[in-house]
């Protein structure tokens, strides 16, 4: 059943957009954490993209991308009134929420929307959230203002200094540990070098960090283990028992080589995909 | 086996050898993803009928899982009477193009029938296979013609199946063709279960055969709505609240198992499920057309001995591997695959890396596979079962190069809709536990059947659970016998 783009918004136009999408029946059941698979057209992938809202009132999800490749070029195609052909969801196992004091939120580029639902869940289950974010610049920050609407605090830093602390999210989050001991967990979602960074900046105080795993997905049901990682030494499905796991049990360095597995056919999906619709195909 | 025929044929004549079925040649078919075997002509069919000796008491009944009246379908082929055939065969087997092609028939219908004392078997799947295509074939819409007879379906009567498989599939046939509102809940975007995202399209075409059968149901108002998990985006209770009376489980048994060996995540190391989805369902073979893409194998490994083992490694080679072997615990005579695709793969080049276990697969730098260490076996005593198991040959390992390892060792029952439905009572082995006769699982008016319930099996077994569970939901909807 293809879902319909109400409002789409380019957040930083031709690379990441958020489209705000029709689909009650997941909307209902969408908690923190989840994901959706979605395909594009007939011919198309099936990719994974974190639910980073949902209103169940009004029937929808929101989801935010960075456009990488061929599938979510072709997703940067469709406009507000266009329909996804396929939206599987929601998927995975839903945030561990519990009440228990302060929670950092810690994102990195995209994951910073992904992010933002987890942050909104914590804050409902009466918890103070502190959103750590970061970004190159100032320009490409995601999602300042939905955080800054419920976090009491949000802390920001841009690798050029062009907004907030200069640096990384993990010299922000360092500070914050040292100097305020009330921290029950750390949660992480970007780029998987800086879900890293952020398990190890936090191993040395002993606080519990949560990280949200973008394995490769084809099924996103645990069918076929395309999405395995390994977690304390023992393998898990990523999309089923995952995505979040502990992170500081996560081989990050493994997930970063399972990314990389289609490297040289997903150049050649995107530049046929160029040659396409240069030459005015779709 | 000691049967003899219960009528001789006339003047004691030899029986005529089994008619062969025409394949694509292998040279040419491992280029391509189109079917391997062609089917007979009328000509071939009715030769093939006529061999049949219909015995008095069918000992090919029996072997079959349904119970498809084989005797009758086939005295009736003979006379040229393919309608009445087709209606033989469909009064107990809801799919017959596809059993027809994928059914382990040497195990089944043609292992009982009783000129196997005499040299080969009717070769029941090969006519089950002509009927079902040329009586579609001859009038597509006549095949949905059951519809005259009908019942008007009465959209009070609601039942739901969860999956998509065969299972399902013929509990949706049974019931909308006895006025029962059937829909369908998919997770996956396409309808067909493993019959569409494991089978490969070599050995049973989506477009011709299963969709199809979907068509049929459809036209029996049996509504699919796909990428709806059940379990995440719906439960149990959830369907009962909106109305269903009954619901049928039949959401296969589709979690891949691994081997549990150093090695098993580097990249290259796929499970059979992986490779096979990408491929099928995914129609990575025309990558980049499609945009799923498929790892290339060079030197392919698959480990497993059963059809999904069968089908990965023919679908490697034609994705354009060099090598391609099969690496197998025991010996060629335990080999579990359906014997004809045994036969098709070797004919095709896939090589058997016999009584060789993997202990470890190898990397480089990047974690990507470069080979794999393999343990030799051998068999030891029978065990109590009879079976004799492999054991290892102490000392004697030895390494192969592979980029391409695909493993198909089984499967395990998926954990999603289980976990949502803790009301559910699980086998020991963590499968639906029903009730043998009705199908019926610890939950009132949930069904259950297919691999979900025995593990891994076959589209037969599959589709006669689903009939037991679809006569019994019948009877509480309808009342009656
Ligand atoms: C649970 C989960 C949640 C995610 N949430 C988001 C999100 O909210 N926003 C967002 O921008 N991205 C998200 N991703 C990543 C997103 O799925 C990939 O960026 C996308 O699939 C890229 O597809 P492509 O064809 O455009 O690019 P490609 O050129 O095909 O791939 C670019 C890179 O994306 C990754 N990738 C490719 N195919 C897949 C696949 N089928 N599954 C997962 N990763 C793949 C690989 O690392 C690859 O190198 C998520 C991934 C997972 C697993
Ligand atoms: C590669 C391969 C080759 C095979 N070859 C043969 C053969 O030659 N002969 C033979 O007889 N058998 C063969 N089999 C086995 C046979 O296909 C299965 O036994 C049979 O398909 C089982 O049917 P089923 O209806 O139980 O489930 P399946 O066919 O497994 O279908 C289950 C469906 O349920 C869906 N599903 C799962 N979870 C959910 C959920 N939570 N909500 C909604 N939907 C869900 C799945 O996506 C799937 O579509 C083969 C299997 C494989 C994998
Ligand atoms: S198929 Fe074999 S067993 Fe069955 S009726 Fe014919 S000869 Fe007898
Ligand atoms: S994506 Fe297939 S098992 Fe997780």
């Amino acid at each position: 059943m293809p879902c319909k783009i109400l409002e789409k918004e380019r957040l930083i136009p031709g690379q990441t957009s958020k489209l705000v999408i029709d689909a009650p029946h997941i909307a209902k059941k969408a908690q923190p954490g989840n994901f959706v698979i979605l395909r594009v057209c007939e011919k198309g992938e099936r990719i994974p993209l974190t639910i980073a809202d949902a209103d169940p009132e009004r029937g929808t999800i929101t989801i935010v991308y960075l456009v990488m490749g061929k599938s979510t070029a072709l997703l940067e195609t469709l406009d507000a009134g266009d329909s996804i052909l396929d939206l599987c969801g929601p998927l995975g196992k839903p945030t561990h929420i519990e009440k228990a004091g302060t929670v950092i939120c810690v994102g990195g580029g995209t994951g910073i929307a992904a992010m933002h639902h987890i942050a909104k869940g914590h804050h409902k289950a009466g918890n103070h959230v502190v959103a750590v974010i970061g970004a190159r610049s100032k320009d490409l920050l995601l999602f300042y203002d939905e955080l800054s609407s419920f976090c009491p605090e949000v802390l920001v830093s841009t690798d050029d200094g062009s907004f907030g602390h200069k640096g990384l999210v993990t010299d922000l989050l360092r500070q914050r540990l040292e100097t305020d001991k009330s921290v029950s967990e750390v949660v992480a979602v970007g780029p998987v070098p800086m879900m890293a960074a952020v398990a190890k900046t936090t191993e040395p105080f002993g606080v519990k960090t949560t990280v949200s795993l973008n394995s490769i997905m084809v099924d996103g049901i645990g069918m076929c283990g395309a999405c395995r990682v390994s977690v304390g030494g023992e393998t898990r499905f990523a999309c089923v028992d995952g995505p979040e796991f502990d992170g500081h049990k996560v081989d990050f360095n493994e997930l970063r080589q399972r990314l990389a597995a289609f490297k040289p056919q997903e150049k050649a999906s995107y530049d046929h995909h160029c040659k396409c619709t240069c030459a005015g195909e779709k | 086996m000691t049967a003899t025929a219960e009528r001789k044929p006339a003047g004691g004549r030899k029986i005529a050898p089994r008619v062969d079925m025409p394949c694509q040649p292998a040279k040419e078919r491992i280029r391509n993803f189109e079917e391997v075997a062609l089917g007979y002509t009328q000509q071939m069919a009715t030769e093939e009928a006529k061999r049949c000796l219909q015995c008095k008491n069918p000992k090919c009944v029996k072997g079959c899982p349904v119970e498809v009246p084989i005797r009758d379908f086939i005295g009736q082929l003979a006379k040229g009477d393919l309608e009445g055939a087709y209606r033989t065969i469909k009064s107990t087997n809801s799919l017959p193009g596809v059993c027809g092609r994928v059914c382990p028939q040497e195990n089944q219908c043609e292992g009982a029938c009783v000129l196997n004392a005499k040299g080969q078997p009717v070769a029941i799947g090969r006519l089950e296979r002509y009927v079902a295509d040329t009586y579609m074939a001859l009038d597509a819409c006549e095949h949905l013609s059951a519809k005259l007879t009908c019942p008007a379906v009465d959209p009070e009567l609601r039942v739901a199946c969860i999956g998509s498989g065969p299972a399902s599939l013929t509990v949706a046939g049974y019931l909308s063709s006895r006025g029962i509102k059937v829909t369908v809940f998919e997770a996956l975007h396409e309808v067909g279960g493993v019959l569409v995202y494991g089978i490969p399209e070599f050995r049973l075409p989506k477009s011709a055969i299963v969709e199809k059968e979907v068509q049929a149901l459809r036209t029996q108002e049996v509504d699919f709505v796909t990428n709806w998990v059940g379990g995440r985006t719906f439960s149990v209770e959830d369907l009962f609240a909106e109305g269903y009376r009954a619901v049928f489980i039949g959401v296969g048994a589709g979690l891949p198992r691994f081997l549990g060996i150093p090695g098993e995540n580097l990249t290259g190391v796929f499970s059979a499920n992986e490779y096979l989805t990408r491929v099928n369902l995914g129609r990575a073979y025309a990558f980049p057309d499609y945009d799923t893409p498929v790892y290339q194998g060079r030197d392919v490994t698959v480990y497993g001995g059963g059809n999904v083992a069968m089908d990965a490694a023919r679908t490697a080679l034609r994705l354009g591997a060099e090598s391609v072997r099969i690496v197998y615990r025991r010996t060629r005579d335990e080999l579990p695959a359906r014997h004809e695709e045994l036969e098709h793969a070797e004919e095709e080049g896939v090589i058997l890396e016999l009584l060789a276990n993997p202990v470890a697969f190898h990397g480089d730098e990047a974690g990507r596979l470069t080979g794999v260490t393999l343990q030799r076996m051998r068999l030891g005593e029978p065990d109590a079962s009879g079976r004799r198991s492999p054991v290892p040959v102490e000392g004697d390992t030895y390494e192969l190069p592979t980029d391409l390892a695909v493993i198909a060792v089984g499967t395990r029952p998926n954990p999603i809709l289980l976990e949502a439905t803790p009301q559910l009572k699980l086998s020991r082995r963590g499968y639906i536990e029903v009730d043998e006769e009705t199908g019926e699982t610890s939950m009132p008016n949930v069904f259950a059947g297919g691999d979900i319930v025995t593990g891994a099996a076959t589209v037969i077994l599959a589709m006669g659970a689903g009939r037991r569970a679809a006569k019994e939901i019948r009877r509480r909807l309808q009342g009656g016998a």
